[in-house]
């Protein structure tokens, strides 16, 4: 016995022994590689630490030694080779909007660089998280002049959350710290880091330390009880509740909350288009869509309510139409992580600076259960009334051309209303979210405040690279299609499962529209002679197939979603086809015309 | 017909001088980033100033601009959002202290020939400030409100002034915060996470 335990306690002191040697083994290894890195390889290491494994960028000379660094991590990080910058950016979008993660991109000086503007400026508005890195001239040369130098850090400056400038590659590491924590957190946005070349070749040790605090940022500020008080006895005491909700609910994740608090309270809710597939389409108090090409209802409700709860949304213009004809007679709580935009469009009686969960997750005990039946068949009187008048035809036209919105249904149907829909800018665009029946939480994705045309090809590309597993199908209109569509290339190299649906009517739709109603049809400009984009496919070796006929429509869309890569099909639609219900720019919301 | 977002405010209010005070970290470029939140908006800078503040590290921008309540509220909440803005304040004119310094340069054969040049400069309040022996200007320094430093020109300026220049205003608020008190707030603030 005794000899059996003092072998067994020797063995375990061997053990320790062993133990302790190889941690010292193990830390003596991480000192090693704490030490001696480029700068370059700093960044890449950077971004491994934040956990990123996909980029989205374009090289160049300013960039060159991140692309080498690169080369050498390829067995840790995706890099998606696109075929121009703006492609970089959306697909970095399309990426972050699908996955709730921060996207990345990378350029080169100069005009890649600014090539990322229109991205970075669409980012800002739809408060997406995005890192563009870019690279930049040596430091000595700064303002200069020098070959494929621009001040990209003022280019930037209005566009951004945040930017700023490496020289010193000891700051590398501290700073892709600060720019992941400030694009991710509170109201989400682009940050733009400008690396000198310089710094990319610097040696330096590497650390990384996660970024959480900053004395001069405080992203998560916190309600007072008295506002939620406040809040709850309003709601509480409301006949005619409506409610708004925005982007802020997806950002919070708070798509459970949102749906327990209007349940629980049984008030009809609206979506702004960032807002989209936060609550289903088909959810009994799903009172649809808001704004300029919304559902009649919830337009000219807003004007009857006598209270809008507006969660997570901003009061955009093209929600609201005539600001001082909108809601005059409701009372308003405004539930918005961002403090700046409290009071700016629409005074809030109860403001709510908060995320949009946590808020919501305080109000659910404090407000009574309730139903206002009454009032929510006023909506469906309502939408009655569009249907009859408007969505029957779009959704079942008998004769004629094809239309936007029945190829919609019937892919929202053969998606089972699953799919991740990405859209570009125009009729399609409104025809996609108004008539795909959203099922799942963020499978919307669109360029929402800065309405860039070209959004969706790239943007498709990022959400299908976050989501291999969800279909994603890109609505585009014709015009859109060819300010982008270079990146067929990307698809033909990475080899990502889009399904690209052109609705094609050989006109810039929406601006022929407005041409149509406000500009006696002097149609300027907004004809559009298209090429073969079969032929295009073709020439990227995706396979495509292009309808006119009705009759073909479902058996081209079964062949497009039974076929497991790329595809692009090609739906010749209505020409002069138009958007309603329409407000009119600058019109009251009640003002809301169905023809 | 689009009406501008701001129609309804401008009409119920006047437009006046507001001084925005701003704490910020000392980082490259933020002036920039904080006036091209005017610049967005077509405001016009009346003034501006830059200097240190009482908590080391701290710069502050004062900034006076001429608009209407509900918009100057507005930008200051923009301004507040930038990442390296430590706090941003509006004011009215009555709730601030505030002085421009401002210098006038004349001839000293002007000087000579015009005795009652001094008479006006010491009715204003205004110094001479001292210069070389041999300079051949004599400098007068004022501080007071722009109108008067302004009315102080208006009188010198039949004689000949050479030049003129006067800095921004500056502008102490008549609130009891202290500065200090506020950057501890800042610091111990728990809103940099999202609530457990």
């Amino acid at each position: 016995m005794d000899i059996l335990s003092s072998s067994i306690e020797q063995s375990t002191d061997l053990l320790n022994q062993n133990e302790n040697i190889n941690q010292e083994i193990n830390i003596s290894v991480k000192n090693e590689i704490k030490k001696k890195v480029t700068g370059s390889e700093a960044v890449i290491m950077s971004l491994l630490e934040e956990g990123i494994q996909t980029i989205f960028g374009y090289p160049g000379g300013a960039i060159m030694p991140i692309y080498d660094a690169l080369y050498g991590f390829q067995d840790q990080v995706n890099h998606i080779l696109v075929r121009h910058e703006q492609g970089a950016i959306h697909a970095a979008q399309g990426f972050a909007r699908a996955s709730g993660k921060t996207g990345v991109c990378f350029a080169t000086s100069g005009p890649g660089a600014t090539n990322l503007v229109t991205g970075i400026a669409d980012a800002q508005i739809d408060s997406t998280p995005i890192v563009c890195i870019t690279g930049q001239v040596s430091s000595h040369l700064l303002g200069t002049d020098a070959f494929q130098e621009t001040d990209i850090i003022s280019i930037s400056m209005p566009i951004t959350k945040w930017s700023y400038q490496v020289t010193n590659a000891e700051e590398i590491p501290r700073i892709i710290a600060k720019a992941f924590y400030i694009a991710a957190s509170g109201r989400p946005g682009p940050v733009l880091i400008d690396i000198t070349k310089d710094a990319q070749n610097q040696i330096i040790d590497f650390e990384y330390k996660k970024c959480d605090k900053i004395r001069s940022y405080h992203p998560y500020p916190i309600a007072s009880d008295q506002d939620i008080e406040r809040a709850a006895e309003l709601i509480n005491n409301s006949t005619k509740p409506l409610l708004l909700f925005g982007h802020g609910v997806i950002i919070a994740n708070a798509q459970e909350e949102l749906k327990t608090f209007v349940e629980k309270a049984g008030i009809p809710s609206a979506w702004t288009i960032m807002g989209l597939s936060a609550l289903d389409t088909d959810h009994p108090l799903n009172v649809g869509m808001l704004g300029m090409h919304g559902n009649y209802g919830p337009n000219i409700k807003t004007n009857e309510c006598d209270l809008l709860i507006a969660v997570g949304m901003r009061f955009d213009d093209r929600v609201t139409g005539d600001l001082n004809r909108y809601a005059n007679q409701a009372k308003v709580i405004h539930i918005e992580i961002d403090p700046s935009e409290i009071n700016k469009n629409i005074h809030a009686d109860v403001a709510i600076i908060s995320d949009a969960k946590i808020a919501l997750k305080k109000l659910i005990p404090k407000i009574n259960p309730n139903n206002h039946n009454e009032w929510l068949e006023e909506f469906k009187k309502c939408s009655q009334i569009e249907y009859d008048k408007v969505n029957k035809n779009e959704l079942y036209p008998e004769k004629g051309e094809l239309k936007m919105a029945e190829v919609v249904r019937k892919i929202s149907e053969r998606t089972n209303g699953k799919a991740i829909v990405v859209t570009d800018v125009g009729q399609h665009q409104m025809i996609a979210m108004r008539y795909y029946n959203y099922k799942k939480p963020r499978s919307n994705i669109t360029s929402g405040g800065f309405g860039t045309m070209g959004f969706a090809l790239p943007a498709a590309i990022g959400a299908k690279m976050a989501c291999p597993e969800r279909e994603v199908v890109a609505f585009i209109g014709d015009g859109g299609f060819q300010m982008t569509l270079q990146e067929l290339g990307t698809i033909f190299q990475y080899k990502p499962k889009v399904k690209i649906v052109i609705l094609n009517n050989n006109f810039l739709g929406m601006v022929r529209q407005w041409q149509q109603l406000f500009f006696e049809k002097r149609y300027s400009f907004t004809t559009m002679v298209n090429p073969d984009f079969i032929a295009i496919a073709r020439g990227f070796s995706i396979q495509s197939a292009k309808v006119t006929e009705r009759e073909n429509l479902d058996a081209e869309i079964e062949k497009m979603f039974s076929t497991d890569e790329a595809y692009l099909l090609e739906v010749v639609v209505e020409k002069e086809d138009n958007v309603f219900p329409m407000v009119p720019s600058g019109e009251s919301v009640s003002n809301i015309r169905l023809s | 017909m689009g009406k501008s977002l701001y129609t309804d405010n401008s009409n119920s209010e006047t437009m006046r001088n507001f001084t925005i005070s701003i704490l910020s970290e000392n980082s490259i470029g933020m002036l920039h980033s904080i006036t091209i939140i005017f610049t967005r908006r077509k405001i016009n800078i009346e003034s501006i100033n830059a200097s240190d503040s009482e908590v080391p590290g701290v710069y502050r921008y004062t900034i006076v601009i001429k608009t209407i309540r509900s918009t100057a509220e507005k930008v200051v909440k923009q301004i507040e959002k930038l990442i390296d803005v430590l706090s941003s304040f509006l004011y009215e004119e009555d709730q601030v202290h505030y002085q421009e310094f401002s210098l006038y340069k004349i001839s000293k054969k002007v000087l000579v020939a015009h005795p009652e040049i001094e008479k006006i400069t010491s009715e204003h309040g205004a110094k001479i400030m001292l210069t070389e022996p041999e300079y051949e200007f004599v400098i007068f320094e004022k501080t007071g409100h722009r109108e008067s430093n302004r009315k102080l020109l208006n009188e010198l300026q039949p004689y000949g002034v050479s030049e003129f220049v006067s800095s921004g205003r500056i502008a102490v608020s008549k609130s009891k915060r202290e500065t200090t008190t506020l950057m501890e707030q800042l610091e111990n603030s728990k809103c940099n996470v999202i609530e457990a």
